[in-house]
């Protein structure tokens, strides 16, 4: 691979994310000015609205991965690209109809909050925050990981230093974003990305659709005869091989389908809005952005497979994630590849701010405030002690993103999809609507989830003992040349997520102890109601 | 101004009797619509986006029966999931405007909260 076949100019690509890195800085320290107690820092104050709150979600949620990932997903292997934007999206039904009002209600500033309400507060914090920071370093590590992928394709820095330097940026750049501006400065981030990258991927699907004279079946009948074969409009390229393979679909759908209301750092962001009214409508707005968007990478996708040709993306540096930047280069030129390349570059930024302040949050607030100061830190202490965890995130972040560069992205993101799922969506569903769960029944959930998650992945071919590419001459494992894997399936989530719930249910129903009654009726109560809900900050 | 949430409970809620209003009348019947509603609309939903999987994972054959030009049913049924998502929520927040928050406003105000 060398720098000159990188299409457009990357000091072009670079200027035009400089722009944007200046431009939001300048915002971030602007929102930076009110951040002074927990709620500020944490939760923005309380004060977005339900359509900005759900723009930022959106741009949370829309990592790299959604965007070069599922287009270049599509480019080559046609429909099974689109199955995971489908999963990706259905799953918010999940946290529209089960979770966002009633967390909103019931917690503070974390997942935790809710979890260890009406349960023992000291070990289902610790729990819940184990969970919640081992989601978050998956989800980071294929972020950061992607970040070194990008900039090979998008700036032609084709060598290892060279692109751990930039991840080494990043990372440094993200630390400023989330130490000065919080949640505030966060949340603004997110929001200006979610718009760039909307209508950037809108322009270039109005664009695909008007050279194929806006006729979606023209798009395919074209991307079919530049493929050669039709196969591309139907399932079963990707996943169809076998029986194994089928399975492995199945487990990967319910990770996704179940994963997105239990990731922490999309639950976090309820708490920014003053009401559970407008964490609905934040839901609602999140839905149309991540709907739309979608489906313009389906356009993306079988337009980036008319247009280029999947055997000119495969040969591409960055292969199936170039799909996007290719076809903007294809429709645009370098001016519009640019624009890509640094919407694709916020993006990242976007999403491990996102992560670090909900990482951050959950050791501060969780494991510090709550659990070592027994939940009366001195007064400034915790968030004190959460702008120190921003950097000690931040450096770990990009050691990892160093050290991952090169992984499987798509492999990281769905195992933080697993773990979410396994380890938190029991729980916090146990604990919204069955009065008899137990903090046992919790703890056995949590616990049981996260290791079932970890340990069928650490064992399955996505780790160890994938068969050899004989064009490559290597395995799609993260470990080379030896072979210790005894779980066939690469996703863990059709075992680990009904195990996790029977754990929940199991450790509950043989729970002598029982729960404290008035805490139950105060929750129910709080969460339907939202009497006592933590309102917004007036400064 | 501000205040250090950690460790202050709002004023309001510690006089608040929850379990009488658990019992209450009212709180029944706002637990049992909400509950009536999204557990069956959760469950249907999920249902589908089962169907379609497993219909992308057993039966491609049948996903690429051609509808109309190179269009698809495997294509029509995804568009599909965007369309019942799009739905769903849209009839949820009607519901929850109709059904959920009125009562559950008046619950609050009863129990010295905001509207």
């Amino acid at each position: 691979m060398d720098a000159a076949s990188t299409p457009g100019s990357p000091l072009l690509n670079i200027g035009i994310f400089l722009v944007f890195v200046a431009a939001t800085l300048v915002i971030v320290f602007r929102a930076s000015r009110n951040n002074k107690t927990a709620a500020d820092y944490y939760a923005a104050g309380r004060s977005f609205t339900g359509p900005q709150n759900g723009a930022a979600i959106a741009g949370d949620y829309l990592s790299a991965a959604s965007f070069l990932g599922i287009c270049g997903a599509i480019a080559l292997n046609g429909y099974d690209g689109f199955l995971y934007s489908i999963g990706f999206l259905v799953a918010w039904l999940v946290a529209l109809l089960l979770v966002a009002e009633l967390l909103r209600n019931t917690g503070k500033f974390t997942m935790a909050d809710v979890l260890s309400f009406r349960l023992k507060q000291r070990p289902v914090r610790i729990a819940a925050a184990i969970t919640t920071l081992s989601v978050c370093f998956f989800y980071l590590l294929a972020q950061m990981a992607g970040a070194g992928g990008l900039v090979s394709l998008l700036l032609g820095i084709p060598d290892r230093v060279g692109q751990s330097v930039v991840i080494a940026v990043v990372g440094a750049l993200m630390i400023v974003y989330v130490l000065v501006g919080g949640m505030k400065g966060t949340t603004w981030v997110q929001i200006i990305k979610a718009f760039l990258l909307i209508i950037g991927a809108g322009v270039m699907t109005v664009w695909v659709l008007a050279i194929n004279g806006f006729n979606l079946s023209t798009l395919l009948g074209n991307a079919v005869e530049k493929a050669g074969t039709a196969d591309i409009l139907a399932p079963g390229l990707q996943y169809g091989m076998s029986d194994l393979t089928r399975l492995d679909f199945l487990s990967l759908g319910l990770a996704l389908v179940l994963g997105t209301a239990a990731l922490p750092h999309v639950l976090m962001r309820f708490y920014t809005v003053p009401t559970a009214k407008e964490a609905r409508r934040s839901v609602v707005w999140a839905i149309w952005l991540i709907g739309i968007f979608y489906v313009f990478t389906l356009v993306l996708g079988y337009g980036a497979a008319a247009l280029i040709g999947a055997d000119v993306i495969r040969a591409a540096p960055g292969g199936a994630n170039s799909a996007a930047p290719l076809l903007a280069f294809e429709l645009g030129g370098p001016v519009l590849l640019g624009v890509i390349s640094a919407v694709a570059f916020a993006t990242i930024l976007a999403v491990v701010a996102g992560l670090t302040i909900t990482a951050a949050a959950s050791f501060s607030h969780d494991i510090y405030g709550s659990v070592m100061k027994k939940g009366n830190p001195a007064p400034g202490s915790e968030v004190k002690v959460a702008r120190r965890t921003v950097v000690v995130i931040g450096i770990v972040a990009i050691i990892g993103g160093i050290l991952a560069n090169g992984q499987n992205i798509a492999f990281l993101v769905a195992l933080a999809f697993a773990v979410a799922a396994s380890a938190n969506l029991p729980t916090i569903i146990y604990s919204l609507f069955w009065k008899r769960f137990s903090t046992r029944g919790a703890l056995w959930s949590m616990y049981g989830g996260l290791a079932a998650a970890i340990i069928l992945i650490v064992f399955s071919p996505v780790v160890s003992g994938a068969p050899v590419n004989e064009a490559t001459g290597l395995s799609t494992s993260m470990i080379q040349g030896v072979d210790f894997h005894w779980w066939p399936l690469s996703n863990p989530g059709i075992v680990s997520i009904p195990l996790a719930f029977l754990l929940g249910w199991l450790g509950t129903v043989t729970d002598r102890n029982r729960e404290d009654a008035a805490k139950q009726s105060e929750m129910e109560v709080r969460s339907l109601t939202g009497i006592g809900a933590e309102g917004a900050i007036k400064h | 101004m501000g205040n250090e949430a950690q460790g202050t409970d709002d004023v309001a809620t510690t006089s608040v009797d929850f379990p009488a209003v658990q019992e209450s009348e009212r709180f029944q019947t706002l637990r049992r619509r909400h509950r009536n509603f999204v557990f069956p609309v959760l469950g249907l939903a999920l249902l589908w986006y089962l169907a379609y999987v497993l219909l992308a994972g057993y039966a491609p054959e049948f996903m690429g029966t051609p509808v109309f030009g190179n269009v698809n049913v495997g294509l029509l049924i995804g568009l599909g999931q965007v369309v019942t998502t799009f739905v769903i929520t849209m009839v949820y927040v009607s519901y929850a405007n109709r059904r959920l928050d009125p009562i559950a406003a008046e619950i609050r105000v009863d129990n010295g909260g905001d509207r």
